[in-house]
Formats: C-alpha cells, sequence, structure tokens
C-alpha cells in the first residue's frame, strides 16, 4: 500500500493538535480515515494500545470540523455519529478521553452518553436536541429505533463506530445489534460503519457483519494492525508437586505472591468467579507484607468493583484478582505482569488477557501461566505455542436467534407500521439472518402477534395487528410501553442481593451493606450456619427474606461450601487439537516439566496414549465397579452430553452403568458390569456405543427433560416476549415470571411440539449447553478408530478424572435418585 | 385393577390418617377418602394460561386441557361418590366462560358422573353459573373440615381439629449430591392436612416459608413429595430450605 501523506486527509487543526504532543497520525489511523473518506466502512483490527478509539473517531470528527455552521432558525440538526460499546462503563471512559481532543482541537462538538443511567430528563432533551456523537449501548439503540419519530432522529447519521466487536457478535446482544444496524442502513443508505475489534479467527466474517448482505456477498475493508512485539509467555516452574485434579493451584501460592512482590502491579486472571475466591483467600494467607491485592467479579457489587477499578488506575493497588470481566474495558497502562491461573481454555482468550498488560506496543508485554493440575500444563503448552504461531480460535459468528428475531419484530411495530416484505427484505440483509427463510419469518410475525399456536384463542388480543392497507402496526400503547421495560437479550439468571447482618441475629436483624449477588439456585442448597466464600470473606448464610440473602462475617478459614455457579469456558477446538498432537508426539514432551513428563511415559508403558486420528478407550475395574474412560478432549460441555448419551446406551446394552463424570479431556463411565470384557466377548460393540446415530433419537429423547432444554427455554421466553421480564406498573424481578418457564416448557411440549418457540430453544441448548456439532465432528473423525486398551487397573491417564468422581456436580439428570435417597435415609433411620 | 391397588417398588399412592380418618394421596395430586369415597382435588387454577391474554401475554392455552386430563384419569380410577374442588379451581372470574367447547364437555361429564361441591377460594370467590355442581365455602366430613384457606393462615378462619385445605401450593426442597429439588408436595401433621396445586401452571411455596408458620406441629409434621415415579415421604428436619 502507498504511504498516506496525513497532510492530504487531515485538516490543518488535526494536523497542529498532533504535532503539539509531539505525535505523528499512525498508519491505521490514515488509512481508516481515508476509507471512510471513500464512502466504505471498515474493520479496524489492532491490539489494545494501538490508538483504536481515536482512529474510530477520527474520520467523525474530520467530517464534524468540515461541517457548515447551523444558521439560525435552522432546525437542530440530528445525531452525526453512534458509538456503540458492550459496557456502560466503556461508553463512559470514552467520553471523557474524546473530550479532551475535541476541546484541544476547538472543535464545536458535542458528546453525550446515553445508557440505563441516563436520567429522564436527559433522555428526552437527547430527543429533542441530539448532540452530535452519541455514546451508547445495543439495548439503548434497540429502545431509539423502535420510538416513533425513529426515521428522524437518525435522519442524519452519517457514522456508526461498534466497539469491542470480536465480543458482541457471537452472542444474542450481537444479533439484537445486526438487526439494528439493518434499520440503520434502511434509514440511511449512505451509513458508513467503522468496527473496531482485537485479533479474531475469522476477520472476513466481521467485515461481512458490518454491512448490509444483499445476495452477492459484501464486505467492510479491513485495516488491521500488526501485533506489537509478541509477549514473553511463560509457565510457572514449581518446586512443588502439581496435582492430578483439581483448579485451584493451592500448591503455587507461595510462588505467585513472590511474583506479585517482584512486579509493580500483577492481573491475576481465573475462569470462574470461585475460583477467583479461593485465590484471592489464599493469596492473603500468604500476604506477611500486606501488599494491596483486590478483588474484581461480575457478583460483586457495581460501586466495589467501581473502586477496585479506580485504586487500579490510581496506581494504589500491587495486584488484582479477576475473571472476563477484566477482559475488556478500561486501560491501565502500569500493569507489568499478567498471571493466568489455570489453563486459559483458549488462544484468543489468551492473548486478549495477556493484551491487559504493558500497553506500549513497542514493548513486550510478560505473561505467567500457571497450570493447577497435569492436563492443565499440557494445555497451557499448548496455548503458549499458538500465542507464538498467533493462532486464533475465536467462535464463528453463526446464525441469529428466533427469540431475539421476535423481540426486533415488535420493536420495528412500535416505531411505525411495517410491510412485512420490506421487513423482511431488511433483516435478511443482517448477516446472522441472511439464511432465515420467508415461512420462519411469518412464523415469528404470527408468535409476536398472538403466539404462534394451531389452537387460535388469541386473536381478539393480538399484540399486532394488519392495517387495512396491510401493514402491521402495534394494537396499542400499552404493548409499547412493555416492550420498551424487556427491551434486550441479557437474561440473569435468578440472584439475590447479599446483605451483611451481625451473627445469630438472624434475617429479624437490620440491614448492613450489600456486598453482591448470588444465583439462588446456589443458595437453594444452603442451611442456616453453612459457610461460603464470598466477596474477599467467609461468610455465614443466616437466611433469606424476600429478595435478599442475609449473611454474617466468620473467622472460619475455610468455607464448608467450597464453590457456587460461574461462567466456565470449555476448552477451544484449536488447543484441544493442538494438546492431542503434543501428546502423540514424545519429542515435544522435551518442553514439559519433568514430573509431567514421566506421567505420559508410565502412560505409554501401562496402556497407549491417544494420538491425533484415533479415540482411546481404557476399561479398568476398581474396587467393586468397573470403569470406562474415553479421551476425546472435545471440551467439558460436548463431554457431558457424551457422557449422558453413553450412559443410556450402556443401560440399553446391559451394562448397568452408575453414573458419569465428564471434564474438559475425558470421560469417565462406571458400572456394575465389567464393559472391557462385555467388549471382548461381543456382547457389546464400541463401534455401535460410539456411532454417531447417537446424536438422533436418543439425543433427543433424552434432550427434551434435560435442564439445558428447559433453562434454554425460559431465556427465548424471555427474550421473545412470551413471558415478560418486568410488567409496567408492576415490576418484576428475576425471581418471579408469571408463570414458571419449566411449566409452561412441560405443556407446550405435549400439546405442542413443534412451536417455533421450542424450536429456537432447541438450537440455542444444541449450539451453546451441548456443543453438538463439535461433538458430531468427534464421533465422525473417530468412525471404526476405536483404540480399545482392557486394563487391571487404572492408567496413569485415568487418574485426574477418577479423582473428580464424587466431587463433581451434575446437574439435572438423577432428580428422582435424590428423592429416593433422602426418602431412604428416613425409612433407613426407623 | 382396584383403585387403591398399589405397587410395592413405586408407590403411586401413599396411605395416612387425618384426624383419625383413612386418607390416600395420589401422586397426580388428588386426595381420596375411602370411607366416604370422596375424592378431592385443590387449586386447579384453570385457564390461568388465558389470563394474561388481555395484556398481551400469550402463555401456551394447553394448561386446561392437560389439567381436566389428568383429572378425568383419577376419577375413572377412584369413582368416588362425591367430588370436592378445594377452591382456586379456576384462575380468575373469567375463566369459566374462557373454557373452549372440548374442556366444557370433559368438565360438565366430569362433574355430572357424581354428586360434585365447588369449594370457593380467593381467585374464585363465587361459583359459576356456567358449572355443574353445588357452591359452597366449606364442607363437614366427620371430624375433618374441608375448606380453601387453612384456618390460622393469613386470610383463614378459626378451625376446629381436623381439616383439609389448600391455597398455600405447598414445595419441598430436597438437598442431595451437591443441589436442591424442588417439587410438590402434600403436609401434614396428623390433623391437618394442605394438599398441592393440581394446576399444571400452578408452581409451589416452599413450606419452609414463613406462611406456612404455626399451621403444624413440627415435629410430627411429614412431607408427602411428589416424584416423577413415586411419592417420597419425608420429616420436615430433611428438607432444604
Amino acid at each position: 500500500m502507498a504511504e498516506i501523506s496525513p497532510n492530504d486527509l487531515l485538516p490543518e487543526n488535526f494536523q497542529r493538535w498532533f504535532a503539539a504532543r509531539g505525535w505523528v497520525p499512525r498508519a491505521h489511523q490514515l488509512e481508516l480515515l481515508s476509507k471512510a473518506e471513500a464512502g466504505k466502512s471498515a474493520l479496524l483490527i489492532a491490539p489494545t494500545g494501538a490508538g483504536k478509539t481515536l482512529a474510530g473517531f477520527l474520520p467523525s470528527l474530520v467530517r464534524l470540523s468540515q461541517r457548515a455552521k447551523r444558521r439560525i432558525g435552522e432546525r437542530p440538526r440530528g445525531i452525526h455519529t453512534i458509538y456503540i460499546s458492550p459496557l456502560k462503563a466503556l461508553a463512559v471512559d470514552v467520553e471523557r478521553n474524546l473530550e479532551k481532543p475535541v476541546a484541544e482541537m476547538g472543535l464545536q462538538v458535542n458528546i453525550e452518553t446515553r445508557t440505563g443511567d441516563t436520567p429522564m430528563h436527559k433522555r428526552q432533551r437527547q430527543k429533542l436536541v441530539p448532540p452530535d456523537i452519541l455514546l451508547t449501548t445495543p439495548e439503548q439503540l434497540a429502545l431509539l429505533l423502535a420510538s416513533r419519530d425513529a426515521a428522524d432522529f437518525f435522519g442524519d447519521l452519517e457514522f456508526v463506530i461498534l466497539d469491542e466487536l470480536h465480543s458482541l457478535v457471537t452472542s444474542k446482544r450481537g444479533h439484537l445489534l445486526s438487526l439494528g444496524l439493518a434499520r440503520l442502513n434502511t434509514l440511511r443508505p449512505a451509513l458508513r460503519v467503522v468496527g473496531l475489534s482485537a485479533t479474531v479467527a475469522d476477520p472476513l466474517d466481521l467485515c461481512r457483519w458490518l454491512v448490509p448482505q444483499k445476495g452477492e456477498i459484501s464486505h467492510a475493508e479491513l485495516v488491521s494492525v500488526s501485533e506489537g512485539a509478541a509477549p514473553v509467555i511463560s509457565i510457572l516452574k514449581t518446586v512443588e508437586r502439581i496435582p492430578w485434579a483439581g483448579h485451584s493451584a493451592r500448591h503455587a501460592m507461595g510462588e505467585i505472591y513472590d511474583e506479585i512482590e517482584r512486579h509493580a502491579t500483577t492481573l491475576l486472571f481465573v475462569n470462574t468467579r470461585s475460583q477467583a475466591e479461593l485465590l484471592f483467600q489464599e493469596l492473603w494467607r500468604n500476604n506477611d507484607k500486606s501488599l494491596p491485592i483486590a478483588l474484581h467479579h461480575g457478583s460483586l457489587d457495581a460501586s466495589q468493583r467501581r473502586k477496585v477499578e479506580q485504586a487500579m488506575a490510581d496506581e494504589r493497588l500491587r495486584a488484582v484478582v479477576a475473571t472476563s470481566t477484566l477482559d475488556m474495558g478500561i486501560d491501565w497502562g502500569n500493569v507489568d505482569l499478567v498471571i493466568h491461573v489455570g489453563a486459559p481454555k483458549g488462544a484468543s482468550r489468551l492473548a486478549q488477557r495477556i493484551g491487559r498488560s504493558n500497553h506500549r506496543l513497542d514493548e513486550p508485554s510478560k505473561a505467567m501461566l500457571v497450570p493447577a493440575n497435569c492436563f492443565e500444563v499440557l494445555e497451557c503448552q499448548a496455548a503458549i505455542d499458538a500465542n507464538y504461531v498467533h493462532a486464533q480460535d475465536t467462535l464463528p459468528v453463526g446464525a441469529g436467534a428466533l427469540d431475539v428475531l421476535a423481540q426486533h419484530i415488535l420493536g420495528m411495530a412500535c416505531a411505525e407500521p411495517f410491510d412485512a416484505d420490506d421487513l423482511y427484505r431488511e433483516i435478511v440483509t443482517a448477516l446472522p439472518y441472511a439464511l432465515v427463510d420467508r415461512e420462519t419469518f411469518d412464523k415469528m410475525i404470527d408468535f409476536v402477534a398472538t403466539g404462534g399456536y394451531s389452537l387460535r384463542v388469541y386473536e381478539r388480543y393480538a399484540r399486532i395487528r394488519k392495517n387495512p392497507d396491510g401493514k402491521w402496526r402495534v394494537s396499542n400503547p400499552l404493548i409499547a410501553k412493555q416492550y420498551r421495560l424487556n427491551v434486550g437479550t441479557i437474561i440473569e439468571a435468578p440472584v439475590l442481593n447479599v446483605r451483611l447482618v451481625r451473627q445469630g441475629r438472624g434475617i429479624k436483624s437490620a440491614g448492613g451493606p450489600v456486598l453482591g449477588k448470588v444465583e439462588e439456585s446456589f443458595l437453594e442448597m444452603l442451611s442456616p450456619g453453612d459457610t461460603f466464600f464470598f466477596a474477599g470473606g467467609v461468610l455465614r448464610f443466616e437466611g433469606i427474606r424476600e429478595n435478599e440473602c442475609f449473611v454474617s462475617k466468620t473467622y472460619d478459614e475455610d468455607a464448608k461450601i467450597p464453590a457456587y455457579a460461574g461462567g466456565k469456558f470449555p476448552l477451544s477446538t484449536y488447543l484441544a487439537a493442538s494438546v492431542r498432537k503434543m501428546l502423540a508426539n514424545s519429542d515435544e514432551w522435551r518442553k514439559l516439566p519433568d514430573q509431567v513428563r514421566e506421567w505420559l511415559e508410565i502412560q505409554r508403558d501401562k496402556s497407549v496414549l491417544p494420538t491425533a486420528n484415533n479415540l482411546l478407550v481404557e476399561t479398568f475395574p476398581r474396587d467393586d465397579r468397573y470403569f470406562l474412560a474415553v479421551y476425546p478432549f472435545e471440551g467439558r460441555l460436548a463431554h457431558q452430553t457424551l457422557g449422558m448419551l453413553l450412559t443410556r446406551r450402556l443401560e440399553r446394552a446391559g451394562a448397568r452403568p452408575l453414573g458419569f463424570v465428564a471434564t474438559d479431556y475425558s470421560i469417565c463411565v462406571w458400572g456394575l458390569r465389567d464393559m472391557g470384557r462385555m467388549a471382548h466377548t461381543g456382547e457389546l460393540s464400541l463401534a455401535a456405543l460410539f456411532d454417531e446415530d447417537m446424536l438422533g433419537d436418543d439425543l433427543d429423547a433424552w434432550l427434551a427433560e434435560s435442564w439445558m432444554m428447559k433453562r434454554s427455554f425460559r431465556n427465548c421466553a424471555l427474550i421473545s416476549g412470551l413471558i415478560e421480564k418486568r410488567h409496567p406498573g408492576r415490576e418484576k424481578s428475576g425471581r418471579q415470571v408469571t408463570v414458571s418457564a419449566d411449566l409452561i416448557y412441560d405443556v407446550l411440549r405435549t400439546h405442542e411440539p413443534d412451536h417455533i418457540l421450542l424450536r429456537a430453544a432447541y438450537a440455542d441448548a444444541a449450539g451453546g449447553l451441548l456443543d453438538i456439532h463439535r461433538l458430531g465432528d468427534m464421533l465422525k473423525r473417530n468412525k471404526d478408530r476405536i483404540t480399545h486398551m482392557p486394563l487391571d487397573r487404572p492408567s496413569p491417564l485415568s487418574i485426574p478424572i477418577m479423582l473428580e468422581i464424587g466431587r463433581e456436580r451434575i446437574k439435572g439428570e438423577a432428580e428422582e435418585d435424590i428423592l429416593r435417597e433422602a426418602a431412604g435415609m428416613f425409612v433407613g433411620k426407623d | 385393577m382396584s383403585p387403591l391397588a398399589n405397587s410395592a417398588e413405586a408407590p403411586l399412592q401413599v396411605w395416612c390418617q387425618i384426624a383419625g380418618k383413612t386418607a390416600v394421596l395420589d401422586r397426580s395430586g388428588a386426595l381420596y377418602m375411602p370411607d366416604d369415597q370422596v375424592l378431592i382435588v385443590s387449586d386447579m387454577h384453570l385457564e390461568k394460561g388465558t389470563s394474561w391474554a388481555k395484556r398481551g401475554i400469550f402463555l401456551p392455552p394447553y394448561d386446561t386441557r392437560q389439567t381436566l386430563a389428568t383429572l378425568a384419569t383419577v376419577m375413572t380410577q377412584y369413582q368416588p361418590k362425591i367430588l370436592v374442588f378445594l377452591g382456586d379451581s379456576f384462575h380468575d372470574a373469567g375463566g369459566p366462560a374462557r373454557l373452549d367447547n372440548e374442556a366444557q364437555d370433559v368438565l360438565l361429564r366430569v362433574c355430572t358422573s357424581q354428586e360434585t361441591f365447588w369449594i370457593t377460594g380467593n381467585h374464585d370467590p363465587e361459583k359459576s353459573d356456567l358449572l355443574a355442581g353445588n357452591g359452597c365455602t366449606e364442607l363437614g366430613l366427620g371430624a375433618v373440615r374441608l375448606v380453601h384457606i387453612p384456618s390460622g393462615a393469613v386470610g383463614g378462619s378459626v378451625g376446629g381439629t381436623g381439616e383439609i385445605s389448600g391455597h398455600l401450593h405447598p414445595a419441598a426442597s430436597v438437598v442431595g449430591r451437591g443441589r436442591a429439588v424442588k417439587r410438590r408436595c402434600f403436609v401434614t401433621d396428623g390433623k391437618r392436612m394442605i394438599l398441592p396445586a393440581f394446576g399444571s401452571y400452578t408452581g409451589g411455596l416452599n413450606i419452609r416459608d414463613a406462611a406456612f408458620e404455626g399451621l403444624f406441629d413440627r415435629k410430627s409434621t411429614i412431607v408427602h413429595i411428589i416424584g416423577d415415579q413415586q411419592i417420597y415421604s419425608l420429616p420436615l428436619s430433611m428438607l432444604g430450605r
């Protein structure tokens, strides 16, 4: 590409501003500007610290600076640029960062934010006198587009800037945003869209996402900034024994503490909230020097999180223990070490997290991985190798969810009456919805209008109806109000506030401060007096009153109930393949610590190692049980699905399975009959057991009853408006929906199994919670490639998963067993 | 098969005593009193699904169908002389008018095969003229009183020795294997019995909730939990919150 001279593109006041700070406009900033000047949309892929935000706004600022002054008496202009970020905090931060150059260049540009926190009077004023640049979130965009004056409000719009695009596109929030963007393109066909993203596996996917898809493949221009100096990543070389199983990395606490001491500011990432709590506890137990170490995760109270972020910005902290809540967002220049405790699960995630340190591009970031068990050592090594070759394993964009489409259709009817043909043509220009057929779309309209049931009982209450001119409108203003209250796709698990009270006073005690929120499903397991880790301390559960969980401080060192739910990422396909390759090639074992290498060598002697293109199945007895261990390395979700299906099939084959346990690497099923022997005598065919056809009837039969379908259905029901999150006048919390979604699911499945919302829920569950595609790929790949090793005792490779037995929570299945066991205990006591 | 037949392995029924009278608890949520041949069903909340339609909430309109099908099965099995609906049979006053033709037929058949009493509840304070059978606020069955709201509970009256009621939709939570399972249940201390809700859209209120406080003698309270395959009986002390 020819060098672009800043003088051709940048107005004089911009050039002066750059010069005054001793800066030179960066190549990607100018390149993006020139694309925009040529009327093109563009995607900028750049690591943190590359001046991404300024690059994104530069085209719009240049345009605004050249705009003629508004004449006296001329109507106020509409929004010129809309900026959308996934985080409210980021919008506020960008406002601050943008105001400075705008003031210094003397530009007459109004910048304002609009989020859920913006007061009503300010929102109303923004409608009357819109700012030039509006900084907002996907949900607010949906609301603005669903208002009656949307066409006017966006009548002058020239630019859309989408920040952290990589994190939005794969979620339902991204689906909603893509539909909003399609509407903006209808309102303003010459619209230019600038996407800002971290490095992704398939940038072209994102380029297509940014622009309307109209038959032929079209995509935005790509501008990418090469990564800065390669990060220096190491694996913590521990002198301690690395445990076989578990995720706490307790063995390495002293060594982690030493690293914190050696560096100015350390960011410690973990994968789940309970790991964060545990790590924080352990570090403070070692904290002889009282270093300021803080905790940051999604369950903590927002004000507490803001405090930590502020202390971090003020360089008052030596370390922060964080979950994915800090994966993106505000930049901190002063972090000089990132420690990842536990395996990173994905190469791209690791790269993004490492990018949180040392934002000067010319200096390498420094990161250290701390594997918590032997398998994680392999995974960490694979992640380092992947980082070295800049491998990316972000998820593809995928198909848009139908429940989101339902919400959007209602929103569009709220804005103005729509013609179904026009709206259909519009929504298929959004990449995630490009393949939606007309029949499905019409079913969605029917669903929005009257619920889409074959029993037509709701016609006279229809939410949207056809005008004589054939256009669909909302039936009454209450429907629009209801839409506005329930907009968005973020469904939070039912949670309760955690409030600190004085011990022993129980729930009658007066309330103290709110520490954060905990999932209701976790609290259901607690009895008063139980202790658990939360907000950096051990808390005693006192009781529940209305929407609050009361806790008191205790001085116990350990919590009785160790963990509570939090996000868990499955191992990425890319890293899984790398780990398999590493296992198969003993030359690569040199990179590994001695104790891990020895473990693999013993496995090679006693059994075999799984290779890249076979599936290892081991069978062995232990105590009075028989075990079947499988090593697919396809991640926990796919393994759980496989475990459920294998158990069903083994039951049918007469192997009398009793249970199974799944990790990211392997599955272990145990039962009363010797499955190895059954395979040997031909009574059990392993090829048939692992046949792809398990994803047919077996899957359907099991899935229909599973908690995963119920959870997916609940989310779809809330997003599509089948049940309300909140009702005008009667604001409901997540705990109280009109009727339990589980009951609705059971009734609907019995009486109308083909209902469109069940289809949506199935698609969600198959993609998200079950990882069926990945399981299908694995079964196909290993067809007729099963290596069976009958052993007389557990193999070295099976030890980690054998240790998980009994400590694993398997949700949902065996509910009847839990009741039976409890009732059995009662009878036994008599 | 006798209506009171019971397989030893998986009891679909549980037998107990309420103020000296024998009662059979059915897995459907119905209660049968063999001495008087009375079948009791509480809190059907029929037409709950359609009750939000005016507000633009379109729940699957199949709950009535499902609840009535279960009722018809239980009626065929026990063939009682008297059928008692223990209140909140309809979710709202407009419910009976919203029944579709099929549901009307089923209900008419069920109600006219024997004597039927509609005890009124807080959701249906008056018996609709559209329904066959007798309306009343409570019934006496020897020492046992049948009433919608338990005496001593919020909104309830003063009671005597024996009582069978509904209203609270009792559910129990059992903790095991690191998680909690919540199911509908019968609750009794031998004098008083509270029935689970029979309707397919009626959820449950945990019996550890304050609403149940003071209603039962804690030590002798047994909770009969409705599982998928059978009824499980547990003392109060073994339940999660």
